[in-house]
């Protein structure tokens, strides 16, 4: 009876450790983590075994399945490679290469983040200033609403080149036809939030500055725009990340010249896995650090605006 | 017969030179998929500097609507109404009257003061005169120390309060209320009341006043306006001489309740034809 009590109690025990491990976000966060790089390395080694297989077969060589796996998280071109060759990949060429050089990933995000972020400022902008067209005037949102949404319609890999193209005929390469993609990326979102929120305040408060014989701008600025702050930052943690989708496509067209983008077609070229997998995977930090940053503003600019908690 | 002597006499009264809103023969017809809404049919009111005049009916009476015409919220298709000696559109653009809503209304990202003195923002007074003009508003309300508290810090009837300092913060005389202490429990009411004639006897405003309340009606009135629904219209207009700075306990005197009898009376009369 007593010794039935005192598993139930450590049993009880565990329980409660584990679900204290798992109330804040490290817990979570570490077992999707485990589970991925499991995955990960499971994958590396079925994927990469025929090959590897093949190339002992060749050379007539006998192997044992310690040596196998052993080898196929090594290999140089591998089909999928393992986390920690992409992990060596990755400090070679951020922290142990002169960021000046052009095989530094630093040197590449950096020329894919600033036309991203370049992108981002004028897509954000446009995207604004539409929505409050849109708003205010009723004929805009007639004409301008379905160019909105079928700019959508077209696949950016499509239209990417053309821009490149004819951008660059004109004498503009580099930045600014990159940035461009990435606006004509990212303006969208922010103008269909944004006019969700411009819209948003309730009837009763838009009365009220009626009662004040408030002019159309004053009922803009005291308030749709912060009614419509909660929509905006929504709108721009999407739209910060697919400006990187955008000036990472925009480097494709340009013969590889620099940025992750062109580290993405390069490795292609020449099947070099590791090299891919670093460039996405710096890809995604980025992004995820962007969207962070966006969620930190938000939180700043949410608190001074008074919201709760 | 003695009810349709009153409004008789009220309908028949000349507009005074003292008229703050003045009446005539208004009504308001809505469009709707479904036909034509009689939303107000032949009204005839005047309301004097210094009254303070309670709209009573049942929902769908046109109490609010009426208060709307004449806050310039929503256009008459008949009749004629002027505020002040002009039209209620002029009216609002002169800013002649503060309206406070049923709701508070209150911008959540604006602290109390800035709530508070947003129509002083909007009517372009430098920031220092609002800033006095808030903490004078604020204090008519009792609610001075609570300028720098957020809308989600105060209790319902608070932030009601609020709003009502933000409706009185550039002084019009002539205060519109729809319903502002309906959503709140009796006693928090009963002190909102209290301290609302209280702030009418001080200030010497005009007050129009929306309730389906009727001790609310006839404790805070100078005139009670009885409305029935369908087409709404007025029934009833009963004038009360208690004194200005009456107490709740009034409420228990017999001329109270025959007030009180009377305004019952002339809702039943206007409901008895649709039931």
């Amino acid at each position: 009876m007593t010794s039935n009590a005192a598993t139930m109690n450590g049993a009880m025990g565990g329980a409660s450790l584990w679900s204290r491990l798992m109330s804040g976000q490290a817990g979570p966060v570490t077992v999707v983590l485990i589970a991925l790089f499991v995955i990960w390395y499971v994958g590396a080694v079925f994927m990469n075994a025929p090959t590897q297989i093949d190339r002992y077969n060749r050379a007539g060589e006998t192997w044992t399945t310690t040596r196998l796996i052993e080898d196929t998280l090594a290999q140089e071109r591998p089909i999928l490679p393992a986390p920690h060759q992409v992990a060596q990949e990755m400090y070679k060429t951020i922290f142990a290469t002169s960021i000046t050089s052009k095989r530094s990933l630093v040197y590449h995000t950096w020329v894919t983040l600033s036309s991203t972020l370049l992108g981002f400022v004028i897509g954000t902008a446009l995207g604004i200033l539409l929505a409050v067209g849109i708003v205010h005037v009723v004929t805009l949102e007639k004409s301008l609403m379905p160019w909105v949404i079928s700019s959508q319609t077209i696949p950016i890999l499509a239209i990417a080149p053309m821009i490149v193209v004819v951008l660059g005929a004109i004498g503009l390469k580099g930045l600014v036809p990159k940035a461009i993609i990435s606006t004509y990326l990212c303006f969208f979102p922010v103008t269909i939030s944004m006019v969700k929120g411009l819209r948003s305040p309730q009837v009763i408060q838009l009365d009220l500055m009626r009662t004040y014989n408030a002019s159309k701008w004053q009922t803009f600025w005291s308030l749709r725009l912060p009614s419509a702050m909660p929509y905006l930052f929504a709108s721009l943690k999407v739209a910060i990340a697919i400006s990187l989708v955008g000036a990472i496509v925009g480097e494709l067209p340009t013969g590889a010249q620099a940025g992750l983008g062109a580290r993405l077609l390069a490795g292609s070229y020449y099947g070099q896995t590791i090299q891919i997998w670093s460039a996405l995977l710096t890809a995604a930090f980025v992004a995820a650090i962007m969207v962070v940053m966006v969620g930190w503003c938000e939180r700043r600019v949410l608190a001074r605006m008074g919201v709760r908690g | 017969m003695t009810l349709k002597a009153v409004v008789n006499n009220v309908a028949q009264m000349p507009a005074s030179a003292d008229a703050v809103v003045d009446i005539q023969k208004l009504s308001l017809t809505f469009q709707t998929a479904d036909g034509p809404v009689y939303a107000l049919s032949d009204v005839d009111l005047t309301i004097e500097r210094g009254d303070f005049v309670s709209f009573i009916g049942p929902s769908g009476c046109g109490k609010t609507t009426l208060l709307r015409v004449i806050a310039d919220l929503e256009k008459a298709t008949g009749g004629d109404i002027s505020i002040n000696g002009v039209s209620p559109q002029e009216a609002r653009e002169n800013r002649a009257y503060g309206y406070v809503f049923q709701a508070p209304a209150l911008l959540p990202w604006r602290s109390i003061e800035r709530n508070v003195t947003l129509p002083l923002e909007i009517m372009e007074i430098p920031r220092e005169e609002r800033i006095k003009r808030g903490h004078e508003a604020l204090k008519l309300v009792e609610l001075n120390g609570f300028e720098k508290k957020f809308p989600w810090q105060l209790s319902g009837g608070m932030q009601q309060r609020a709003s009502i300092a933000r409706a009185l913060s550039f002084d019009a005389d002539l205060l519109l209320m729809d319903e502002p202490f309906g959503a709140l429990d009796e006693i928090v009411r009963d002190h909102l009341n209290e301290q609302l004639l209280k702030l009418w006897a001080r200030t010497n405003k005009t007050v129009a006043f929306v309730t389906h309340s009727i001790p609310e009606a006839v404790y805070l009135s100078t005139k009670i306006v009885v409305m029935s629904p369908r087409p709404g219209r007025i029934i009833d207009v009963i004038k009360t001489d208690f004194p200005k700075d009456r107490g709740l306990d009034i409420r228990e005197t017999p001329e109270f309740l025959e007030v009180a009898h009377r305004v019952r009376e002339g809702l039943r009369a206007g409901h008895s034809y649709d039931e």
